[in-house]
């Protein structure tokens, strides 16, 4: 069996990559499929990654492309049904009393295009820089921000919308 | 106070830590005047909090060790979900050992790519460890060359050979057995020229269905350059601090030795 050797930089970024997907997609199985592709695509390549450069932006950048051409295809094959589906549906944190409610973040990012799910995500959670999610997702600093700008603030709608007493239902 | 108006833009970049010091500053002083943007800001932030409340606990999920496995490849994932749930049914039927092998099936099913890495990596570290030693840089020396040869064969499960790099001005110091990166054996060879420049070569076998492949040229992290290439049975890692041309000559020279 060809295992990894567990020195190896890649394997570092496993648990951030993991949580992204999950955070970007919602369910754990089809999120954890995409950082095995993600993965494999990797270990290919891994020979044509450059020393020295940014390993965290080439990995997502992987992640990227397969989830772009994972939504194009969904759009022409049928709906699949997860075995176990815990993200989006059921919360699995408890609710909180201050700040926001977990589960409304869950709903409220859904309805966010996917373009702005991935910068907030790439900002927000995963702590990157304008430059770096500019980079993982090839496009421009100005559009990052752009779409930082629009997604976040649909976000606030969408929750203050619901209201506070909606916002710390437990869905 | 008059401050430069603040843009949506500058806000996000204030949350995210993206502004310069400077305008930090601005910013919080004119935050200090305007209520609803001080609320989009809080908002932004307690957004940046839920998401980690939400989230983090992913960080320290197990990581499943087939993530860990470059070199198997499992069916596209809905196809690899309805084997693997029609295989669990199976095996939930026909116990243990069944049930091992079903859930292992749809895992194993092609194998895609050999990974030059584990090796380069390993060629790399062991370059590092071994060519700084001064009183045991190997485990048998080159005066025992014709016992290093079989024993080393011996574990390798094929003959190896040492080249010989004399006309470069490298003499062959000696070698020893490795680990490979598959549990397997590997070997180092090592060489030394008259100004005590080491290089060392790192042997292990080649998968079965590997190609021969080109030379390929990869500085590892802990700066060691590593020329690597696969022909017929074995995998090979040049390694050594010289600059690329100069190990690109070894390389050479030790590719038509031993390929004859």
């Amino acid at each position: 069996m060809t295992r990894v050797p567990p020195e190896h930089p890649i394997i570092a970024q496993i648990p951030h990559l993991r949580r992204y997907a999950r955070a970007l997609i919602g369910d754990r199985v089809l999120a954890d499929d995409l950082v095995q592709d993600c993965l494999e695509r990797a270990w290919s390549r891994f020979h044509l990654w450059r020393e020295g450069s940014n390993l965290r932006t080439w990995l997502f950048t992987i992640m990227h492309n397969l989830h772009a051409n994972a939504v194009r295809n969904a759009t022409r094959r049928p709906a699949t049904v997860p075995v176990d589906a815990p993200g989006v549906i059921a919360p699995t944190r408890p609710a909180q009393e201050d700040g926001l409610e977990v589960a409304s973040i869950d709903a409220a990012l859904t309805q966010l295009p996917p373009d702005q799910r991935q910068v907030i995500l790439l900002v927000g959670l995963e702590g990157m820089s304008y430059q770096e999610a500019a980079a993982s997702l090839g496009v421009p600093i100005g559009t990052v921000m752009s779409r930082l700008h629009r997604g976040r603030e649909r976000l606030r709608q969408l929750l203050a919308a619901a209201g506070s007493p909606t916002l710390r239902r437990v869905k | 106070m008059i401050h430069r108006p603040v843009s949506d833009g500058e806000l996000h970049a204030f949350v995210d830590g993206e502004l310069e010091a400077v305008r930090r500053a601005d910013v919080e002083a004119w935050l200090a005047d305007n209520p609803e943007a001080a609320a989009r800001v809080t908002f932004y932030r307690q957004l940046n909090e839920a998401l980690h409340r939400r989230y983090d606990h992913v960080l320290s999920e197990p990581v499943p060790p087939a993530m860990l496995h470059p070199s198997r490849r499992r069916l596209p994932a809905t196809m690899g979900r309805a084997a693997l749930a029609a295989s669990l049914l199976v095996a939930s039927f026909v116990g243990g050992w069944f049930a091992n092998q079903a859930l292992r099936a749809p895992q194993i099913v092609e194998r895609v790519v050999q990974v030059p890495v584990p090796m380069t990596a390993q060629a790399a570290m062991a370059h590092a460890i071994y060519a700084a030693e001064v009183r045991h840089p190997v485990e048998v020396g080159a005066d025992e060359e014709a016992h290093l040869m079989r024993w080393l064969s011996n574990r390798m499960g094929r003959e190896v050979k040492a080249p010989h790099l004399q006309t470069l001005g490298y003499r062959l110091m000696g070698g020893r057995l490795l680990p490979a990166a598959d549990g397997g054996a590997a070997c180092q060879f090592m060489y030394e020229n008259a100004s005590g420049t080491r290089v060392t070569l790192f042997i292990r076998n080649a998968d079965a269905d590997q190609k021969e492949t080109a030379f390929h040229f990869k500085v590892e992290s802990n700066g060691v350059s590593v020329f690597y290439w696969i022909d017929r049975h074995f995998g090979y890692a040049l390694s050594a601090n010289l600059p690329r041309e100069e190990l690109l000559r070894l390389a050479r020279a030790i590719y038509d030795q031993l390929s004859l």
